[in-house]
């Protein structure tokens, strides 16, 4: 608290000595500023206050020396309400998501980067290519504009790597204390291909289960941030736009069945949504689960399953079996997918049990998340 | 993962198995209570049972720290942290067991009250410390292994004269709870639950050893292991009751010899005599009153014991009419004999303790084991 307080009043004052350089440069120059000159915003030491949000001409010069200067685009230049696109032919798909992740900055990446990739990838689920993004942002009142600079290039490098540009978007603040810094939700429009039909109602008894890379990195790399828990590790997020990967799997198997990305609540929950949608049943081999050592270790020592914690770049994909090595080949020659694997088999069962073979020898349910096993994870 | 690894490695799980499959004389069957909610929870999650021979039964006991809480213990839990300017500091086992009119301590939060999740004592005792403002109440539960840990804390805070810290006490006894198991009416008279040998937790005897179990051994005529935690631990344990109840022999023998010893941790042992005294009695879910079973906090350190600070009383609040758990923590009755089981009492919203913590019998049985009560054959190749 102290130290935001003395922080606060640093950059108060920084601010009052800029101002008394330009009052001296404009005395100076005996009145000849240029004619309609606006200081610009002190992305150094400045910080989110209530007009930016006002919709006036604080929140104007906002979305001009920040949002637009990042994301630039034929859409955002118009400075429309909305953004006006071609439809594509075809079938359409929609997602949206929120991202409320604490800390905003974690190893591997920031709110950024991962509200892109996190709605991207729902839009990429569906096999869908996304075409583009809105973003709505929640800024709280005293948050630094410096760390809000950092998130919106952030997102502006992730889209522009992804190739989905960011055509319309919001700003709003709320009080001090009403938010949590920044929260932002992203929305993504996309089009499917025609004859990929990829639904979670899909699953049949005989598909082969496939995840494309290491279980729980993300989940690991936010929770050796947290306050109360706080641990050394290497690992990183995973956090990754999958639709590129995606587009390889589906030109090589367009009868892929089922995607999702095992996100909040990890891989287990991601199978018993599959389950209960396909009315199936699901048997997968512990053996066969890819998990980096370091995150085994920290779900060891935390008394966390690796099944149940984030992932926020991976995908599980179910196919039918006979597709099953050519879906695999498609993954693992692709960087998101190196570590892909075949980890089980959805056979039939009324009561749609995920089940797991253990390495132990033994048989287990790998039940739904019960309860929050770490809040705010993205 | 080393050190890790090599108890959890299957091929030799097999060949344990085996052991006991051709060991256990099929002419009788092996009734042995694995105490601790530990052990349930690794039975549950390794799928020890299918590697067992059918007449070698596990039951659940009643360790178990969150399950054993009464509910009367939650609501004064409760009733402290609804307390203006107080912050309740608390495992997050202890957050969804239920309480008195429909409330736990994850719905008083929501409704305001300031509870805080924490790993450990030390936790609390530097959020006492990051909260001068604030009075700090550590919701203290658990059996022999986390008494130490909040005897420290009591004493660090003393040394530091940290006078916003206190402590709810609610720590309990595992030899206590085993003696009231084997003097209860179902095991003494009716016959009704036939114990024949009990699996005692590693972590508890790394403190206390294992010699105040010798007095059951000799006494009620029952064997104890104590074991370790890993399924090859509780598969080895299982054999080595098994062999002792072959050569009717009733002794305490130690499984875990890489931690356990037969004095435990005598400075363990110290802080918690320097800290804790005896409680003449104390209320268990599913036991009800335990003569001697838990501890309270010594009068020279009255200045943190919350009980004391914040004139707690104690109300003793019936379980629901329709809960099992009572029975199910004395191992007379398994969750799937009770009617609530899995219909109205889920994780998401448990009626009784059992359903609330990962180590509770019917969550575990719920989370792992539930696909066995209706025979899914699965066909993989």
């Amino acid at each position: 608290m102290k130290n935001d307080l003395l922080r606060g009043l640093e950059s108060a004052s920084s601010n009052a000595a800029a101002a008394t350089i330009v009052d001296s440069a404009v005395r100076a120059s005996k009145g000849t500023v240029r004619p309609g000159y606006v200081r610009p915003i002190d992305f150094k030491h400045g910080r989110v206050d209530m007009t930016h949000g006002s919709g006036g001409r604080a929140t104007a010069q906002l979305v001009d020396e920040l949002f637009l200067s990042a994301f630039d685009n034929v859409w955002l230049r118009a400075q429309n309400d909305s953004a006006r696109i071609v439809a594509p032919h075809g079938r359409m798909v929609i997602a949206t998501d929120s991202h409320v992740i604490s800390p905003l900055f974690f190893p591997g990446g920031d709110i950024g980067c991962l509200s892109v990739h996190g709605t991207i990838n729902d839009v990429a689920m569906a096999g869908a290519k996304p075409l583009y993004l809105a973003a709505t942002f929640v800024l709280e009142e005293g948050f630094p504009l410096a760390d809000l600079r950092r998130i919106v290039y952030s997102m502006a490098d992730a889209a522009r790597a992804a190739g989905v540009p960011i055509v319309t978007g919001d700003t709003k603040v709320v009080e001090q204390g009403k938010g949590d810094g920044v929260f932002i939700t992203t929305t993504g429009i996309g089009v499917v291909p025609d004859g990929v039909d990829i639904a979670g109602d899909r699953a049949r008894p005989g598909d082969a289960i496939l995840v494309s890379g290491t279980l729980g990195d993300h989940g690991v790399a936010i929770m050796s941030l947290r306050e109360n828990l706080s641990f050394e590790t290497t690992i990183e997020s995973d956090t990754a736009a999958l639709h590129e990967l995606v587009a390889t799997m589906v030109s090589a198997v367009p009868g892929i069945h089922c995607l999702r990305d095992p996100t909040r609540g990890g891989l287990a929950t991601t199978l018993n949504e599959i389950a209960t949608q396909s009315r199936c049943g699901m048997v997968i081999r512990e053996a066969a689960l890819p998990v980096k050592p370091q995150v085994r270790a920290a779900c060891e020592f935390l008394g966390l399953d690796p099944l149940y914690v984030a992932n926020e770049g991976k995908l599980c994909a179910i196919v039918p079996a006979g597709d099953a090595t050519r879906v695999l080949g498609a993954m693992r020659a692709h960087p998101l997918g190196s570590d892909a694997a075949i980890i089980g088999e959805v056979i039939d069962d009324p009561h749609h049990f995920v089940q797991m073979e253990t390495s132990f020898g033994g048989r287990r349910n790998v039940d739904w998340l019960t309860g929050e096993q770490l809040p705010r994870i993205c | 993962m080393k050190y890790i690894d090599e108890f959890r490695d299957g091929n030799l799980a097999r060949r344990i198995a085996a052991a006991i499959g051709r060991e256990a004389d099929p002419k009788r069957r092996y009734h042995l209570m694995e105490f601790c909610g530990g052990h349930t929870h690794a039975i549950s999650r390794y799928g020890i049972k299918d590697l067992l021979p059918p007449n070698v039964e596990m039951i659940h006991g009643p360790g178990c720290p969150v399950c054993v809480l009464p509910i009367g213990r939650i609501d004064n839990a409760i009733e402290l942290a609804a307390r203006p300017n107080l912050t309740l500091a608390t495992y997050a086992d202890t957050m969804r067991v239920p309480a008195s009119k429909g409330l736990s301590l994850m719905k008083a939060k929501a409704r305001g009250a300031d509870i805080r999740m924490v790993y450990s004592s030390a936790d609390a005792l530097r959020l006492a410390r990051e909260l001068p403002q604030r009075e700090v109440v550590f919701f203290a539960i658990g059996f022999e292994t986390t008494t130490p840990p909040t005897a420290v804390a009591i004493l660090e805070a003393a040394a530091s004269g940290l006078e916003n810290f206190s402590v709810f006490c609610n720590h309990v006894l595992t030899p206590a709870a085993i003696a009231n198991i084997l003097e209860s009416p179902e095991v003494r008279e009716f016959g009704s639950l036939p114990l024949d040998g009990f699996i005692g937790p590693a972590h508890v005897s790394t403190v206390i050893g294992t010699q105040p179990y010798e007095y059951f051994a000799e006494e009620y005529e029952r064997p104890v292991v104590i074991a370790g935690f890993e399924p090859l631990d509780v598969m080895q344990a299982i054999l080595m009751l098994v062999r002792q109840l072959n050569e009717r022999r009733a002794e305490v023998e130690n499984e875990f010899t890489r931690a356990v010893t037969r004095e435990g941790n005598v400075k363990a042992k110290s802080l918690v005599a320097e800290v804790f005294e005896l409680r003449s009695s104390f209320e268990w879910r599913g036991l009800g009153e335990v003569p001697y079973s838990a501890l309270r906090i010594k009068d020279e350190y009255r200045a943190y014991d919350a009980e004391a600070r914040y004139g707690i009383t104690y109300r003793s609040v019936a379980d629901n009419k329709a809960c099992e758990c009572g029975a199910i923590l004395r191992g007379v009755k398994k969750p799937t004999d009770c009617k609530v089981f899995g219909t109205v009492c889920t994780p998401e919203n448990p009626i009784g303790s059992c359903m609330v913590s990962s180590e509770g019998a019917c969550a575990a049985h719920y989370t792992y084991g539930r696909f066995k009560d209706v025979r899914v054959v699965a066909t993989t190749a």
